[in-house]
């Protein structure tokens, strides 16, 4: 690919929003610019969009003419039996046991096979499920046939599959969830999209935005804190202003945690406050009122955000039967009740030791998304920057000086997402930050302005596609993560007790596109013919640990699903065991490939194992 | 001239006629054309006689609003100058000529969807069906807030709206000769030879764009689906 392209894409697929946005390659200076996406609206009647909500709806055979579910660019006699975007969004809030949403979230699920279709969720038999992976797909395909239909139109020069794309990830996808982001792209047509973690492109995005300009808004030693809050997750970036040959450079130095929380919740908190409102004055509502409730909510919340002489809004319920003022129901919405629910309930006053309520156990819960359990996040974010101040003391590696005892110290704020457009909430994370800052002795962080809160990923995605073709400063910091496998270690075998598992770094932290890493000395030993499993980790942390290294409490890193490979039998004689060892490529499009080679050089391929996932115990 | 009209009903075709012209293209297309004719005295078409089984003649009162897309002080060679309140004129004209056999579709099918899409988003018909008595204001207030908000909702997607003539209200304002009597109405002292003189009291309301979506195939006769909840 990009060899001919004639334009950068970016794509930013989200948890409930998606964009595309756009540059011709062959301009200098020409500003990345967001697709209008034609959808459908309403049953029949398709428009353009900026965002294509990331919503699949599969309608009962006899609930919506298939003509009217027809795109514009579907070919005659195909009859359409998934909607995708708003109308797909619309129709599900009513009818959810036929909506796929989340597809993203569900994706970088810990234990689920998110190659098997099981969304919608807890859904009846006779609805039809497909995969995250599927859901995924959908929604990119969406964006490919409305880019060729109104950029391309019949162009084969132009059409989505040969320009340069890329598409983001949130910074928390591991080596898994961003195989599947790319496995999805090519179920979708696309083959070979480079990654890109969201937070990034967000600066990327503010890069592009302020042009020369942003050389003189930040300077080395400054730390960059990416506070993303999108539609359903939260993610962390800390991307540090070093000096590289005696220019500015810029270096990701670290990643949070994938948090299930986001503006949703926050207007679904607010809509249940209201319902709670309502049922003390006696009142019950259903769902299609909740629904009504929540958009009313979201509504009264943007007014009193953007408006703040106005001390309240009133929501009303409209009656859902004929009788619009008969069964209306009126509820108010203050700026206290704003208040306490969404700037204290969501980003709370918290010290900087405050950390988030436990983690319930992802892999215990088989049905479900592990959501946040602590909706604050300020507590989140606390635990972000200590932990990392933690694993860059413990640290040898060249990591960027940074400043701060306990915790790091951002120097300034870069805020994502649609839900930071209000500004007393990004106002509350700067006071936040900087009262832990001002507590250790520091300067409170600044905020980098001037961003587009909605389509800054997508933007920045694009610009990222001119900085791949080498124009345009790039953001250093290769891999988020570091990988290993675990090896059961020779000791006695003991009844009852499972013999101890020691993890061996195959992959390091920090590893840059087209790089590899070769396990030197210590050598696995496989049977041909059958498969061999190995259970697979990660961390965000551990910096120091080069190809080769032993951690022998693998509690302290995160399982992802096992790694399995099976010898064929052309590589020796059934039952033979094969010494080989293990090598990490992490590929120009930002995938991590596992092979095991043996002694004479021949490699083959180690998957990820997503069945066996959903047996923890294996 | 109306006598087969009484004012009620006229009042009502007024009513219904502007939103007509207003969302439906093809009938501002027909009105506008009609009015093309009745200035340029043309004879008009089509028997007489069909008045009623026609569709209804031209908004006369009301805004004359976004109707035509003449530019108002727009200088179109020597015919305007018809003085005081001309579209009484061409509310009297009888129907267009029928046009030769066009396959039609259902009867005002266009005209039905423009009320559909205001119930849908705005739920105008559900609002304007139901009795306000035994409603306090302040509970109307509330309903028509979700009828503001959906119905402005739904203009906003399918037609762009701006004034006719952008001068402040209350400004004055000079009405060259030419102009178009259905996009300036004159009341008053209305005497003498344009350009005329005189305050602004209404800036009037022009589509300065559509973009309706196409006609849904069901029967356009459903403005609202029963709603059954299984």
């Amino acid at each position: 690919m990009t060899g001919g392209a004639a334009f950068a894409i970016g794509i930013d697929l989200g948890t409930t929003n998606s964009a595309l946005a756009y540059l011709p390659l062959g301009e200098e200076r020409a500003a990345p610019e967001v697709l209008p996406i034609p959808q459908l609206v309403h049953a029949g009647e398709v428009a353009d969009r900026l965002l294509l909500p990331s919503y699949l709806y599969l309608p009962h055979p006899a609930e919506m003419a298939g003509e009217a579910l027809r795109l514009p660019w579907a070919p005659p006699g195909d009859v359409p039996r998934e909607v995708v975007g708003e109308l797909g969004r619309a129709q599900g809030a009513l009818t959810p046991i036929r909506l796929v949403s989340s597809a993203k979230s569900w994706l970088c699920h810990p234990t689920l096979d998110r190659r098997a279709a099981s969304l919608p969720v807890g859904s009846p038999a006779e609805v039809p499920r497909i995969s995250p992976l599927d859901a995924s797909a959908r929604y990119l395909a969406h964006l490919r046939a409305a880019w060729n239909a109104e950029v391309a139109k019949g162009d084969p020069a132009l059409v989505l599959e040969r320009q340069a794309v890329t598409l983001t990830v949130p910074a928390s996808f591991d080596a898994v969830a961003r195989e599947l982001t790319v496995e999805a792209a090519r179920h979708a047509g696309l083959h070979d999209p480079v990654l890109l973690e969201e937070p990034q492109a967000a600066l990327y995005a503010w890069v592009e935005a302020m042009g020369d300009g942003w050389r003189k808004l930040v300077q080395v030693g400054d730390l960059i804190l990416v506070v993303d809050v999108g539609g359903g997750t939260t993610d962390f970036s800390l991307i540090a202003v070093v000096d590289r040959d005696g220019e500015l450079g810029l270096e990701r130095v670290a990643v949070g945690d994938h948090i299930l929380l986001g503006g949703d919740n926050m207007d679904l908190a607010l809509a249940h406050r209201l319902q709670q409102k309502l049922a003390d004055t006696g009142k019950t509502i259903d769902r299609w009122q909740l629904l009504a409730l929540t958009h009313g909510a979201r509504q009264a919340k943007e007014q009193l955000f953007a408006d703040r002489a106005k001390m309240s809004i009133p929501v009303t319920v409209p009656g859902r039967g004929s009788s619009l003022m008969g069964g209306a129901l009126r509820v108010e919405l203050t700026r206290g009740e704003l208040g306490s629910t969404l700037v204290d309930g969501f980003l709370p006053r918290v010290e900087v030791t405050a950390r988030p309520a436990a983690q319930r156990r992802a892999a215990l819960t088989t049905l479900g998304l592990p959501y946040a359990s602590d909706p604050a996040i300020t507590r989140q974010l606390a635990a972000f920057l200590s932990r990392q101040r933690e694993a860059l003391d413990a640290s040898t590696a060249p990591v960027p000086k940074l400043s701060g005892k306990a915790f790091l110290h951002p120097t300034a704020l870069l805020f994502n997402g649609g839900v930071m457009k209000a500004a007393e909430l990004k106002e509350r994370v700067r006071e936040v930050v900087a009262g832990w800052v001002a507590a250790e002795g520091g300067e409170p962080p600044r905020e980098l302005p001037g961003v587009d809160l909605d389509l800054a990923v997508a933007k920045g995605a694009a610009t990222y596609g001119r900085v791949r073709s080498g124009r345009g400063i790039r953001i250093r910091g290769g891999t988020a993560r570091a990988y290993y496998v675990g090896v059961e270690t020779a000791a006695p075998a003991v009844p009852g007790i499972a013999p101890p598992v020691e993890a061996l770094c195959v992959a390091p932290m920090g590893m840059e596109e087209g790089t590899r890493a070769e396990l030197p000395s210590r050598e696995l030993g496989l049977v041909v013919g059958e498969p061999a499993r190995f259970r697979f980790f990660a961390s965000s942390l551990r910096h120091d640990d080069r190809v080769g290294s032993v951690v022998e409490r693998e509690a302290e890193l995160e399982e992802l699903a096992p790694i399995e490979t099976t010898l064929p039998a052309a590589s020796g004689e059934a039952g033979q065991v094969v010494p080989v060892s293990l090598r990490a490529h992490v590929t120009e499009i930002g995938t991590l490939e596992l092979e095991a080679a043996d002694e004479k050089g021949r490699a083959w391929k180690v998957e990820f194992n997503l069945r066996a996932a959903e047996q923890p115990s294996a | 001239m109306d006598e087969t009209l009484t004012p009620l009903q006229r009042l009502f075709l007024a009513f219904v006629a502007f939103f007509a012209v207003l969302f439906n293209r093809r009938f501002a297309e027909e009105v506008h054309a009609l009015r093309a004719r009745e200035r340029a005295a043309l004879p008009p078409g089509g028997p007489p006689s069909e008045r009623e089984s026609a569709p209804p003649p031209p908004a006369d009162q009301a805004r004359p609003a976004g109707t035509a897309p003449a530019v108002p002080a727009a200088p179109p060679a020597g015919k305007g100058a018809s003085t005081v309140p001309p579209a009484v004129a061409a509310a009297a004209a009888p129907p267009p000529i029928p046009k030769p056999a066009a396959p039609k579709p259902p009867d005002h099918a266009e005209s039905l969807q423009i009320i559909a899409l205001l119930q849908r988003d705005g739920r105008l018909l559900d609002f304007l069906e139901e009795s306000l008595e035994g409603f306090s204001d302040s509970e109307i207030g509330a309903a028509a807030r979700t009828v503001h908000a959906g119905c402005k909702k739904a203009l906003g997607a399918y037609l762009q709206l701006e004034p006719v003539l952008h001068e402040p209200e209350g400004a004055s304002v000079t009405i060259a000769s030419g102009f178009d009597p259905a996009a300036v109405r004159l009341t008053g002292n209305v005497v003498g030879q344009p350009p005329f003189k005189g305050a602004l009291r209404h800036h009037g309301w022009r589509a300065a764009r559509t973009s309706f979506p196409p006609l849904p195939a069901h029967d356009p006769r459903i403005l609202a689906p029963a709603e059954v909840e299984l």
